[in-house]
């Protein structure tokens, strides 16, 4: 098991967000979250690397372990949170570096990569998702595909053990989603193990392992994509979904 | 009839002529290296102030509150004849310059503090975050993330304050630095032509104004390299 999150409780003061949530997966498998907005499924994913510090439950990603229990010190989160890496929505690229520059900065600066191997590793990366052309440009100058492909690329270049993904394309024009979701299928299909927060329902029955659906703080059901997606047992799952759908 | 005549202008030229060397040379040796000397301190203090203001300790909070309220509550007139006069009684006895240089610094740590902490703040939290999922500690995401898009909001206002600080050098004539509005006031004394002299004093301070306001400009232009233009 590379991921096991065991009974994660998280509040913004008074309103409680996560109520308990189990979470687990394989090595080379991929989980997608799904659930109405407000349910709890992007804190949950952002409580996988820490950038929210659930109140309660415990949490081990590669071996690494890490009870919300206790305070944990900084060296302790740090050591969780490298074993994955994110997408995030907004993509948040450096706009000051280049996309070769936001690419090489975590293995250059972090993991101690000397500069000319990352360089290599990076255009090699960049190539993967085609945008060796685009690597000396600022994100300014790309779409909002391309720049959330520069997010991946930049996020693939740490090798961590996993790869966390925040409605990455939930914020791009449609004629653009498609490329994104091209470079994640690609990494998919290569073994990278991925968590993803995504409404592309479509993308998570070809790609996903498992589904889970998250409301009001509780996994209220999970399964692999045919089940849920055919077969959901509960009506509030099938209610989300007949929403979803009927938007397209 | 006689025309109305408000008064007679007659320019000296050879006093301006012979007054303009000794007066742009104070402006040289002495308001310019004052500027600069202090700008440099006064930013290493006002960085300082800003990141114990954005500390989560309180007392540090608290300590940089009152020092940038003292700072910007007192005339700089007063901090530099506290420092120059007032600081002998205490058995602490500086040149004109180096006191100049401490009461100009510790001026434009009070003030540049907030201009700091707000371009530091104006970086939005998702660069934090993203700083952080690489792998980086505090002062990696600060030094390599965050101060240098901090720069690009703060330019335009530091230049403000750096030429600001070029014109209160002036103020330092007051404890006998012979900068360049001393030098004007110097030769007055024998002249007494106030108006030739004192405008004089104006130009250059002019001057060296208008070749910052050229600087700064293209700084601008350098960090503006990675957003859009409008």
């Amino acid at each position: 098991m590379l991921l096991q999150a065991k009974d994660i409780h998280k509040s913004f003061g008074e309103s409680r967000i996560l109520k308990g949530v189990d979470l687990s997966l394989d090595e080379g498998k991929v989980l997608v979250m799904i659930g109405p907005s407000g349910s709890g499924k992007t804190t949950l994913l952002r409580s996988l690397n820490l950038l929210e510090l659930p109140e309660q439950g415990t949490l081990e990603i590669n071996g690494i372990h890490a009870d919300f229990g206790k305070r944990l010190s900084k060296k302790e989160v740090r050591e969780i949170r490298i074993q994955s890496a994110m997408v995030f929505q907004a993509h948040n690229l450096f706009p000051h570096k280049t996309v070769l520059e936001n690419v090489i900065e975590g293995p250059v600066i972090v993991q101690k990569v000397l500069k000319n191997q990352a360089i290599d590793e990076a255009r090699k990366i960049l190539d993967d998702v085609g945008l060796f052309d685009y690597q000396n440009q600022y994100p300014f100058q790309l779409s909002g595909g391309q720049q959330q492909r520069v997010g991946i690329a930049r996020a693939v270049a740490l090798k961590p053990k996993l790869l966390l993904f925040d409605e990455p394309t939930s914020a791009l024009d449609p004629e653009l989603v498609a490329d994104v979701l091209k470079v994640m299928r690609d990494l998919a299909a290569n073994g990278w193990t991925m968590v993803i927060v995504t409404h592309e329902l479509k993308f998570a029955q070809e790609v996903a392992d498992e589904v889970v659906f998250i409301d009001q703080g509780v996994i209220l059901e999970k399964g692999n994509p045919d089940q849920l997606f055919q077969h959901p047992k509960h009506e509030r799952t099938r209610r989300f979904l007949s929403r979803i759908l009927q938007r397209v | 009839m006689a025309p109305f005549v408000l008064g007679e202008i007659t320019i000296d030229w050879p006093l301006a002529f012979h007054s303009f060397w000794p007066i742009l040379q104070g402006g040289l040796i002495y308001t310019i290296p004052l500027a600069i000397i202090s700008f440099i301190f006064g930013l290493a203090l006002a960085m300082l102030m800003a990141l114990l203001r954005l500390s989560k300790v309180n007392v540090a909070q608290g300590a940089a509150r009152v020092y940038i309220s003292i700072i910007r509550g007192t005339p700089l007139l007063v901090q530099l004849a506290i420092i120059f006069y007032g600081l002998p009684d205490l058995g602490i006895e500086v040149s004109p310059f180096v006191g100049a240089v401490v009461a100009l610094s510790m001026n434009v740590g009070g003030y540049a503090a907030e201009t700091i902490r707000a371009s530091i703040l104006s970086v939005p939290q998702g660069q934090w975050e993203a700083g952080y999922t690489l792998g980086m500690n505090d002062a990696q995401v600060m030094c390599r993330i965050i101060l240098p898009q901090a720069a690009r909001v703060s330019v335009p206002p530091l230049s403000n304050t750096f030429i600001s600080l070029v014109k209160d050098t002036s103020l330092a004539s007051t404890i006998t630095v012979t900068e360049l509005f001393r030098r004007a006031q110097e030769i007055t004394a024998t002249s007494y032509d106030f108006l030739l002299l004192y405008s004089e004093a104006a130009l250059v301070y002019w001057i060296f104004c208008f070749i910052l306001s050229m600087i700064q400009g293209h700084i601008e232009n350098r960090l503006d390299r990675y957003v859009a233009r409008h």
